[in-house]
């Protein structure tokens, strides 16, 4: 069983936690994600900085700056996941960002970089199924899952072709619109991950707009995992390199919550 | 269906400036040799890009979030339909004749053509030629593709309008339009632009525009066109995203190329009905590439007609640039595949030009092909040169140019040189300088 696998088959649903690479510099990223792992995370989500990232929200695009204006490079990014998967043998690590800097130096590249790394997952946010050919065939041949995104503009007849190649997960992107902002109204959460659920057997996790641990428990009732993202990067541009105490403490809140979110609901 | 939706049609049956051309068209086919023949269907043509799904070669493409998949795929449904819709098409001409002002003229500039030979060696010296697109509405070429996409986004049904601005062009002629057809519109503009080009952020406020200055990234064209993909993602159901270049995700690139074709389309046939012959190189400037494209893509299957894109050298290709092909290499942003401003990490790098309009890290997918094939030859002019051009225009013939075709300008000086007199330069004037009098006067050291 896949590290991905396991970390949805614990018996309660998952925390995906999201924080982005070398931010605020490419030496604290790894004391964050030992902090986002000792507050109960079940995987994590790396994000690979870019200059553009067109699906972001204010919180990740200023994180995406202090990042690379501090130097980050590729490397860099991968000698954190390769620390990680050092200390941290069975937490699944997922690199999640934008084409460029994924495929620049080719498919094969990357893949063989990611998996030498440790990395269990990649979301390219901007390659569509459509474009499934530019990173997809060499994730799948390295044992790299192609995580796909499912979104409330993705209708019934375009689903198949979303679930088509996908593995790992699939990342349901709860609203039409960037990260961070808005949320998702909890009555349709339940009926798209009902109607994915449907379609696949592949655990379905619920992000964009999750901030506090009632939210996420309410997700956490219908979905198999929770994504957080801007709330964890907003306490990292707030603490800067004295962040790990402020998100492991919030971590902690946040997986207390999912974790038990169906206690005493039967199965 | 609106009044002037009604109008429209009511003009149907008068000749449009099309269909004019295509007679000037066939008529000058007649006495042609063959070799300069126009070009029917063919096999192996050139023009017949993209594939179904946005290809250019290895080029174009659709690489956007899921969010925004299923608007794409139904915008090319959507496109697929208007084009193969006569009333449509015939919609857009009325339009480009009556409100726009086409056709534009074509004009030979033969004080400039003279002022060239004086410095050229013996026998040398081509005619030069304009395309005079900076007579149009609102100043340019944009005007023409901004058209076609909001008759597209009406027949859609959407109800309101965003673009992307970098110097401003595309963003008056969006809001013109808007203005035209009575829809709300939002232009997205780096606030380094709104410093630079406080003009035309009064005129598309004065056409009842809303100006939101974005301050992330580089504060420039690129993050304008980020910004209006964030507002195009949240906004799915009411909103048309008019972009301004032939880049984008399938099908803009093709889309707007399409209506840009009106340039080259009218020219070829202004060239046939005025000398009864083509000419033997079109030169024009690129930022993105639209005009570019436009006036090339009727041309491109004749093989006799050689074609040189511009692009910006800024302070020269070993220092700021916004020269994509020159100093660029392929890679993945804003929707497609091209050549892209970018380090080594695939981290896009910030273009420089002194024309706001060429100001752009990347460059339309076709244009990107037709370099790798070789069919286009593709050059860079310096800030130094486009503001020498730009002066030597206005005194040779009167005409105060853009900046972004100030670098078409420079091109032509230096080719016409090398050319023969009896040889044709056929040069896209795309936009008219009125926009860039103060960085002109500000570059020269003059105070206004």
């Amino acid at each position: 069983m896949s590290r991905l696998s396991a970390a949805f088959a614990k018996g309660h649903p998952a925390l995906v936690a999201f924080v982005t690479a070398g931010d605020p510099t490419p030496a604290a990223t790894g004391a964050i994600l030992d902090a986002i792992v000792e507050g109960g995370a079940d995987v994590i989500e790396l994000g690979m900085p870019f200059t553009d990232p067109m699906a972001d929200g204010p919180a990740i695009q200023a994180a995406n700056i202090r990042s690379l204006l501090a130097g980050t490079r590729t490397v860099d990014i991968l000698g954190i996941a390769k620390a990680f998967r050092a200390r941290h043998p069975d937490t699944p690590l997922v690199l999640m960002g934008y084409a460029n800097p994924m495929t620049i130096r080719g498919g094969d590249w990357f893949a063989a970089a990611a998996k030498d790394a440790g990395v269990d997952g990649i979301i390219c946010v901007d390659i569509p199924p459509e474009e499934d050919a530019e990173l997809g065939p060499a994730l799948r041949a390295a044992g790299i899952d192609p995580i796909r995104l499912a979104t409330p503009t993705t209708d019934a007849a375009r689903l198949p072709a979303v679930l088509d190649g996908a593995s790992g997960f699939v990342y349901y992107v709860s609203v039409a619109g960037i990260t961070g902002l808005q949320q998702a109204a909890q009555a349709s959460i339940e009926s798209a991950v009902a109607r994915l659920k449907a379609s696949t057997d592949l655990p379905i996790a619920v992000g964009f707009g999750v901030r506090t641990p009632d939210q996420a428990a309410a997700i956490a009732k219908v979905a198999d995992g929770v994504v957080v993202g801007s709330a964890i990067v907003e306490l990292v541009a707030q603490h800067g390199a004295a962040a790990p105490e402020a998100v492991r403490t919030y971590i902690q809140s946040l997986s207390t919550a999912i974790h038990a979110a169906r206690e005493g609901i039967p199965a | 269906m609106t009044d002037t939706r009604g109008d429209a049609v009511a003009c149907d049956a008068r000749q449009s400036p099309l269909e004019r051309g295509r007679i000037l068209l066939n008529a000058g086919a007649m006495n042609l040799p063959s070799e300069t023949t126009p070009p029917l269907a063919q096999a192996n043509s050139l023009r017949q890009q993209p594939d179904d799904n946005g290809h250019f070669g290895q080029f174009g493409g659709r690489y956007v979030a899921e969010t925004l998949m299923p608007l794409v795929l139904e915008l090319d449904q959507a496109y697929r339909a208007a084009k193969a819709d006569p009333a449509f098409q015939a919609q857009f001409d009325d339009l480009l004749e009556h409100y726009v002002g086409r056709p534009s003229p074509l004009y030979y500039a033969e004080r400039l053509t003279e002022t060239l030979r004086e410095s050229a060696p013996d026998g040398k010296g081509a005619q030069v030629w304009f395309k005079r697109d900076e007579l149009n509405h609102t100043g340019a070429h944009k005007i023409n593709n901004c058209i076609g996409q909001i008759l597209l986004a009406m027949r859609m049904g959407k109800t309101r309008i965003i673009a992307e601005t970098g110097a401003g062009q595309h963003g008056v002629a969006t809001a013109t339009v808007c203005a035209r057809f009575g829809l709300p519109c939002v232009i997205y503009m780096g606030a380094k632009d709104i410093a630079r080009q406080a003009p035309n952020v009064f005129r598309m406020k004065l056409l009842g525009a809303e100006v939101r200055p974005v301050t992330s990234g580089s504060h420039s064209l690129k993050d304008a066109m980020n910004e209006g993909m964030r507002d195009w993602v949240a906004n799915v159901h009411d909103t048309f995203y008019i972009i301004g270049t032939a880049a984008g995700p399938h099908p803009y690139p093709e889309m707007v190329r399409d209506f840009q074709s009106v340039i080259g389309k009218e020219a070829r046939a202004q060239m046939l009905s005025r000398i009864d012959r083509l000419p033997d190189l079109l030169v024009a400037a690129i930022g993105g590439g639209s005009n570019a494209i436009g006036l090339f893509h009727p041309f491109l299957d004749d093989a006799d007609v050689k074609m040189l894109g511009v692009e910006a050298a800024g302070r020269g290709l070993d220092k700021e640039h916004a020269a994509s092909l020159a100093g660029g290499a392929p890679g993945i942003l804003h929707g497609n595949k091209t050549y892209l401003l970018q380090d080594e990490d695939g981290q896009i790098t910030e273009a420089h030009s002194i024309s706001a309009g060429l100001d752009y890290p990347g460059i339309g997918p076709e244009h990107s092909w037709l370099h790798e094939i070789g069919r286009v030859e593709y050059t860079a002019i310096t800030d130094t040169e486009a503001l020498d051009a730009f002066q030597l225009l206005c005194r040779t013939e009167g005409i105060i140019p853009a900046l972004e075709p100030a670098h078409a300008i420079a091109a032509v000086a230096k080719r016409a040189r090398e050319m023969d007199r009896d040889q044709i330069i056929l040069a896209n004037l795309c936009g008219r300088g009125d926009k860039d009098i103060f960085t002109v006067a500000e570059a020269l050291g003059v105070a206004i």
